[in-house]
């Protein structure tokens, strides 16, 4: 068993008017197998926290700690964090020039796994693993996220997901722009990561829909960089209903 | 990622339409209809006016441009004429003033016993069998090359490959003339490959003759002293076929100047590039198509990556569809790479139409930077830094690499463009 501790996590980021405090002492504490969703208004800091456990250089760790299993995190680079066994999926991937999908799945599947794949039986993973998350074949020869949908995006993020098969997920907003179906499709690609590979996830979502499809075993409320309060599935039932009006008026 | 791209759907170009509107896009220059169908370009017509103070109307369309085998046909430089103004006249060593008696490079020809190199007087029939200068260095080159390099592609040879050292020993101003005549029927590659250190005015001149396939690939792999300014013409003939590939990382200041014109129908035109700038460099293509006949197909596409504080490239892709060229198809694009602050890339297309019976016809331009977010992701995927640049460069400029068609040649500027990389940050 793994776990991706956060302790008191406090993050900054350098805007023209100086620095801002993003974070303000986030603590979490996330074990294989298990799923905690976090939900919260807009500009709270969800993909803050996101892209600061991924090591973006945007965000500047002030205080507190990020752990798996016991190694500390913030001392590595991102790709060592991917290695480690962190996977980002992101708010918004990222298009990448020049580079086939084909030759990127690859390339980074030997970085992580620190040898080349099985030729053979790598082609048909990847096959596979687009096929059940019905993405063309003919994506494999484009560029990496190069005038794909937005929903192709989050599905592609998703088949990443699948086959590099990370420890620990972060999944950010993964079912905004998806379509009913999409949704489906996207959720039991992340069901089967966590079954196959004995996974930890971390999804940030707005909505209770997805939560239909991936079964929160703890909500976390995130309001102005920090947890405000925490509970199971019914707490997300609970949000949809009332908002988050209860505890904005209370930070305010 | 910024675009701008013009296509002229088949549907549009029916018999007895009208010419195109709408052509607005940046870029774009539309001439009035020229009925003047005097060759703008090369061929016994142009030189038979070189000495009435050249051919053609400066600063008009394309097709007015002058040519003239008669250097003082053509006025001084400034730097603010439409085809220098990015060129940094400061470094090109005197080659548009000087009188250029350095020792031209030395030349050899490896590779195919059925290619020959001949040397020939300057005032032998071949000189101008399809070249007249159309700018003040082309000019001054040609006057000052005393003799002409023929490499010839004999009737109905076959897939030979032929490669032209060019050698550079001295940073003496000089001048250099070679003529490559594919005769008809003949398919083969020939390597123009420079090397050395040379300041050099050179003109390059191509006969393509009825139903011969002629690829080149200049390779402009010069040490850091050089300056190269090469004005390399073609005249395509019926049934041909010409590829050109300009491949520039190396040298101080190099301006390349390729040019391919119709003259029989049925021909087709392929004109890529691939430029690797790196600090301080100044790596500058302008290229003309000149559809002045009906039915002819061409294609251009460059791609440039580009790194280092100062590093500057300049593409500028001329494309003249002549009245008389109905049944056109063209397209041309332009795609840079700036992997580093402090580095600019400047891509003009211009796209001049005349008729609007054709076949289609666009350009396109794109100037995107490698950037922290992309590094982010790839990084994020496990991708080290490194291998991360390195994935985005190859697999940008493969598209041209694998243009080449020679693996030996390939090889090499994979291998050029991995050293490139090594060498980041200035
Ligand atoms: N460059 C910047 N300058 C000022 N504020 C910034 C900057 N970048 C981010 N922020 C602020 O940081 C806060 C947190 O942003 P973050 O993207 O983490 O929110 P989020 O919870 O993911 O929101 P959403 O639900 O909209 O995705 C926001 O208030 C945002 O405006
Ligand atoms: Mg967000």
């Amino acid at each position: 068993m793994s776990t991706l501790e956060i302790k008191d996590l406090h993050v900054s980021i350098d805007t023209e008017q100086g620095e801002k405090e993003i974070l303000k002492g986030v603590t979490l504490t996330i074990n294989t197998n298990e799923t905690h969703a976090i939900m919260g208004p807009n500009g709270s800091g969800k993909s803050t926290l996101a892209s600061t456990i991924a090591g973006h250089p945007r965000y500047n760790v002030t205080s507190g700690s990020i752990t798996l299993d016991g190694e500390d995190v913030l001392e590595m680079s991102v790709d060592e964090r991917a290695k480690a066994g962190l996977f980002l999926a992101m708010q918004y991937p990222v298009e990448v020039p020049g580079v086939t999908m084909t030759n990127f799945l690859r390339t980074a599947k030997t970085a992580i796994d620190g040898e080349a794949p099985k030729l053979r039986t790598w082609t048909k993973d990847v096959k596979e693993a687009m096929s059940k998350l019905k993405i063309d074949a003919d994506f494999a020869q484009r560029n990496v996220n190069e005038g794909f949908s937005g929903g192709e995006k989050k599905r592609v993020e998703i088949l990443q997901l699948e086959l590099f098969k990370p420890k620990f997920a972060v999944l950010d907003e993964t079912d905004s722009g998806l379509d009913v179906d999409a949704l489906k499709i996207v959720s039991e690609g992340v069901n089967r990561a966590q079954d196959e590979n004995n996974m930890g996830t971390l999804l940030i979502t707005h909505y209770t829909r997805i939560l239909r499809y991936i079964k929160p075993d703890f909500v976390h409320v995130f309001v102005d960089g920090k947890v405000a309060e925490q509970g199971g599935p019914e707490l997300a039932d609970r949000l949809e209903e009332e908002g988050y009006d209860r505890y904005t008026s209370v930070s305010a | 990622m910024s675009e701008t791209t013009t296509h002229i759907p088949e549907e549009k170009a029916r018999i007895g339409a009208p010419s195109i509107p709408g052509f607005t896009e940046e870029g774009e220059d539309l001439s009035p209809i020229n009925d003047n169908t005097s060759s703008p370009l090369g061929g016994s017509a142009a030189k038979a006016h070189s000495h009435g103070g050249g051919v053609g109307v400066p600063d008009s369309s394309r097709a007015g441009r002058l040519t003239s085998y008669n250097v003082d046909d053509f006025a001084k430089l400034t730097g603010r004429e439409e085809d220098w103004r990015f060129t940094p006249l400061k470094r090109i060593k005197g080659l548009h003033t000087d009188e250029l008696t350095g020792a031209a490079p030395k030349v050899e020809l490896t590779g195919s016993d059925v290619v020959t190199l001949s040397e020939v007087p300057a005032d032998d029939v071949l000189n101008g069998i399809a070249h007249t200068p159309d700018d003040r260095v082309s000019a001054n080159g040609w006057k000052y090359a005393t003799t002409s390099q023929v490499v010839t592609i004999p009737k109905n040879a076959e897939g030979e490959k032929a490669t032209l050292r060019i050698t550079g020993e001295s940073l003496e101003a000089a001048a250099q003339h070679i003529i490559v005549v594919a005769e008809e029927n003949s398919e083969a590659t020939v390597v123009l490959d420079h090397v050395g250190s040379a300041v050099l005015a050179q003109n390059v001149e191509f006969d393509v003759r009825p139903n011969a396939r002629l690829t080149v690939v200049s390779l402009q792999a010069w040490e850091d002293d050089s300056v190269h300014a090469s004005s390399q013409q073609a005249l395509v003939a019926a049934g041909a076929s010409f590829k050109h590939v300009a491949v520039t990382f190396g040298g101080d200041l190099v301006r390349v100047n390729p040019s391919a014109r119709f003259t029989g129908e049925r021909a087709e035109v392929e004109l890529y590039g691939l430029y690797f700038a790196d600090a301080g460099q100044h790596l500058e293509h302008r290229l003309f198509v000149d559809h002045a006949v009906a039915n002819c197909k061409s294609n251009v596409l460059y791609k440039g990556a580009l790194q280092g504080k100062d590093a500057h490239t300049v593409w500028v892709g001329d494309v003249l569809i002549q009245k008389a060229a109905v049944g056109t198809d063209s397209y041309e694009a332009n795609r840079n790479l700036v992997l580093t602050d402090g580095a600019r890339a400047d891509s003009v297309p211009n796209l001049e139409i005349e008729t609007g019976l054709i076949d289609g016809a666009g350009h396109a331009s794109t100037t995107g930077r490698f950037d922290d977010e992309h590094l982010f992701y790839l990084m994020a995927r496990g991708i080290d830094e490194k291998t991360a640049r390195r994935l985005v460069v190859r697999g940008f400029l493969n598209e041209i690499v694998q243009q080449i068609g020679d693996e030996a040649l390939q090889e090499r500027l994979t291998d050029t463009i991995e050293s490139e990389l090594a060498a980041t940050d200035n």
